[in-house]
């Protein structure tokens, strides 16, 4: 039978996880995310800065470079803790762009970037085109090289998270004819370059990027060689970290659909007790619970050749399964309700749709899958 | 707990590997049973006890029980090395399973000395093979009104009444038997008592029941004015609806302690891959089509899911919202899915679906189509799938009672 992955727990992960549970409870109560909806932002600048305090943004970069010198098996339980509590900020887009570097960036881009991205300065990869296609290698945007030794770059990017607070956007692009990697400071950008997306999630602040005329040194490029290496990993390591968020919310989806359950009555009974409704909750709950399992596997085996691919595109085919269908059922168990803005399951709905759309949902990863497994 | 050599057990698995290997017999020249609820006749019966016996003999079963009591005195960890070695080398399945698996860890659990002495090792040895008497025609899932008596006469009980569903039932030389010793308590669960009960006394007939398979697996027991000893009653009068619950932990697989070896050989996904690489359609390879790629994939996910979810379980950390969450799910994850994979396979043989087994066009004797049959006795049996699904609603997520 071949091998698909299996649980491995480490100590840093236990720590992080206790952490990280009361301290994404604490700071982010549903009253709170809903605040920030509203806000510009999007996000607490406190409590940001808390959580460079606390070392989450440097988990997985190395000791050497200003970081823990860990890997995303350990940022994985911070991930599933802020989604669980609707958690907003910048974190998975920063480590991303960390990510990037670390696998891909030059010398002199590690040692510039990496111990500022540590201490909590956000970044974010710029990825998807307008073509809305999900494969990491299709690039269309351009790095032409000018004269001086700068590079002028074309096109457009679309659903970058993050990028209204990123100090740095690592960018796809087309560099003589190979797929590269660049990375652009914020001063790089002109005035106009960034236009806020109306998304389905609204916790989630996303921009369309414009590099029409975005003029940035030869010295931002990443490591040529590694361009393709570093694009399958910010792919396979976005869809790990989506994953991460994705079963934290589905947890919190079911509590939050079980708690009505335990205290609606209708007809003398509580709805609860009714198996038109207890049973579809019962399948969320299988379903949470096997998603849940992959997330374990794929963190731990991330970094293995072949079988990491294969259990991460798992855990987000899961996580997109039980957080879909925990979500639909959440808003229609909870009736009238539910068809609220008020009602949290909107909430958790928007979240999970906005993750299956990001670096692909799970008819996309299963079909990688049938092509890894068959 | 003892500590285990690496050495020691790597030893253990390479005797148990090499012993199956020359000890399996794959094809007696007749259809064994995949289950131990599909033993139908004489021949299957006699060669898997005979194959239980030897395996025994070997040391490869109950490995893990005290010696004491007839087992192997050794960590857990050997078991399951012997148990991998068993499926490796696709051994045919235990016999003797209500004992190996549920009246064996419950003795260990809650038995008293005599039972454990009487009783075990004739378990492992399979020269007492044990039936189960819980269900009965007007109560199924709902277990605890169950009405069969228990009247006591001196050194004896009476039992009279009626148990369905008794898998072995024409075999078993002893049942687990829930019966009502009281009928007047406040609450039912209160009325009923739990024994260890001989099956070949005067009084105990057993009638076969015919599966929607055609074939014979179980029975109906009747109990007239039959008497058994008193010493067979397991705890206190009235105290049986507490020892039929344990019961129900070793059976769904929620406690450990069972003896080892399998009492089932499920197709699991792997196989159905095996199976759709070999079918075709419309003239192309069946995985071709985008849509039966993407449920066979959702199966290997599936299994794969339930492979992590037990090693999860030893993970407290990450099973601290409900650590009691996977164990209460897992019978109705597994069985779910194995009706579903069997009827999936059976779609993926196109047109020679619609054969079945004695046919000999159909694809693998027609395997597919009567473990679709036969997996409902897993999602009805132990506790439908809708009781399953209140349990886990009601005990893992807190929900009202149904």
């Amino acid at each position: 039978m071949q091998d698909l992955g299996r649980i491995g727990f480490s100590e840093d992960q236990a720590a992080l996880l206790d952490v990280a549970t009361d301290f994404c409870l604490q700071r982010s109560p549903v009253s709170t995310v809903r605040r920030l909806i509203e806000d510009e932002l999007g996000h607490d600048p406190a409590v940001w800065t808390e959580m460079g305090e606390l070392g989450w943004l440097g988990i997985a970069i190395p000791e050497d470079f200003g970081g823990s010198g860990l890997s995303l098996a350990e940022v994985v339980p911070v991930v599933e803790q802020m989604g669980r509590r609707l958690m907003i900020g910048p974190l998975i887009s920063t480590t991303l762009a960390a990510q990037a570097l670390v696998v891909g960036g030059t010398e002199a881009q590690k040692r510039n970037v990496l111990p500022r991205l540590a201490e909590g300065v956000a970044a974010t990869v710029a990825l998807a085109e307008p073509d809305f296609d999900w494969e990491p290698d299709t690039v269309s945007c351009q790095a032409l090289e000018t004269e001086g030794g700068q590079l002028v770059l074309r096109g457009q990017k679309v659903l970058v998270c993050d990028a209204g607070i990123a100090q740095w956007i690592v960018a796809s692009v087309l560099y003589r004819n190979a797929p590269a990697m660049v990375l652009i400071p914020r001063s790089a950008l002109p005035e106009g370059a960034l236009r806020r997306e109306t998304v389905i999630d609204e916790t989630r602040r996303s921009f369309a990027l414009n590099l029409d005329g975005v003029s940035v040194s030869k010295d931002d490029l990443l490591d040529l060689d590694l361009a393709a290496t570093t694009l399958t990993h910010l792919h396979l390591a976005a869809n790990l970290l989506g994953a991460a968020d994705m079963i934290g919310g589905t947890q919190a989806c079911i509590d939050y659909t079980v708690d009505y359950l335990k205290t609606r009555t209708q007809f003398g009974k509580l709805i609860g007790s009714y198996q038109a409704l207890k049973h579809p909750t019962v399948d969320a709950y299988c379903r949470y619970e096997q998603a849940r399992s992959h997330l374990y596997a794929a963190a731990h085996c991330f970094g293995e050749q072949g079988v990491g691919e294969i259990a991460v595109r798992m855990a987000k085919a899961a996580a997109d399964g039980a957080y879909s269908f925990a979500s639909d059922r959440a808003i229609q168990f909870h009736g009238g309700f539910g068809f609220t803005y008020d009602c949290d399951a909107q909430l958790y709905r928007r979240r999970a749709i906005w993750h299956a759309a990001n670096y692909g949902d799970a008819s996309f990863h299963k079909a990688k899958l049938a092509k890894l497994l068959f | 707990m003892q500590t285990v050599d690496p050495k020691d057990l790597a030893a253990f698995e390479a005797d148990a590997d090499a012993w199956f290997k020359e000890n399996v017999v794959r094809d007696p020249g007749f259809m064994l049973p995949l289950t131990f609820m599909e033993v139908g006749t004489d021949q299957q019966f006699h060669f898997l006890r005979d194959w239980q016996n030897k395996v025994y003999d070997a040391g490869y079963l109950g490995a893990a029980w005290p010696k004491a009591y007839g087992g192997g005195g050794l960590p857990q960890d050997f078991q399951n090395a012997a148990t991998r070695a068993m499926r490796r080398h696709h051994g045919p399945i235990m016999l003797n399973a209500i004992g190996l698996n549920w009246t064996g860890p419950l003795l260990l659990d809650m038995g008293s000395e005599a039972h454990k002495m009487a009783h075990l090792k004739g378990i492992l040895s399979a020269e007492d093979i044990w039936c189960q008497g819980f269900s009965e025609p007007g109560n199924g899932s709902d277990l605890g009104n169950a009405q069969t008596r228990a009247v006591r006469d001196g050194d004896h009980y009476v039992i009279n009444g009626s148990k369905i569903w008794t898998t072995l039932g024409r075999y078993a030389k002893y049942m687990i038997l829930l019966a009502r010793t009281d009928t007047d308590t406040p609450k039912k669960y209160d009325g009923l008592s739990f024994f260890l009960a001989p099956m070949k006394i005067p009084g105990v007939e057993t009638n076969p029941i015919r599966k929607l398979t055609g074939e014979h697996g179980f029975t109906q027991t009747f109990f007239t004015d039959a008497r058994i000893p008193a010493t067979g009653l397991m705890g206190v009068e009235g105290g049986g609806w507490k020892v039929a619950m344990r019961t129900l932990e070793f059976e769904r697989g929620a406690r450990g302690g069972q003896a080892g070896g399998y009492v089932a050989v499920g197709s699991n996904a792997f196989d159905v891959l095996d199976l759709a690489k070999r079918m075709t359609r419309s003239g192309k390879p069946v995985l071709d089509d985008p849509a039966v790629a993407d449920q066979m994939v959702d199966f290997l996910m599936e299994i794969q899911a339930m492979n992590l979810n037990g090693q999860r379980t030893q993970v407290p950390n990450l099973i601290a919202d409900h650590p009691q969450g996977i164990p209460l799910a897992s019978k109705l994850m597994g069985t779910e899915m194995s009706r579903r994979l069997n009827e999936f396979a059976i779609r993926l043989t196109g047109a020679r679906g619609a054969y079945y087994v004695g046919e000999a066009a159909a694809v693998d004797q027609g395997i597919w189509a009567r473990a679709y049959l036969n997996s409902f006795s897993a999602t009805i049996g132990g506790g439908t799938s809708q009781i399953q699904a209140n349990i886990v609603g009601e005990h893992v997520l807190g929900l009202p009672k149904s």
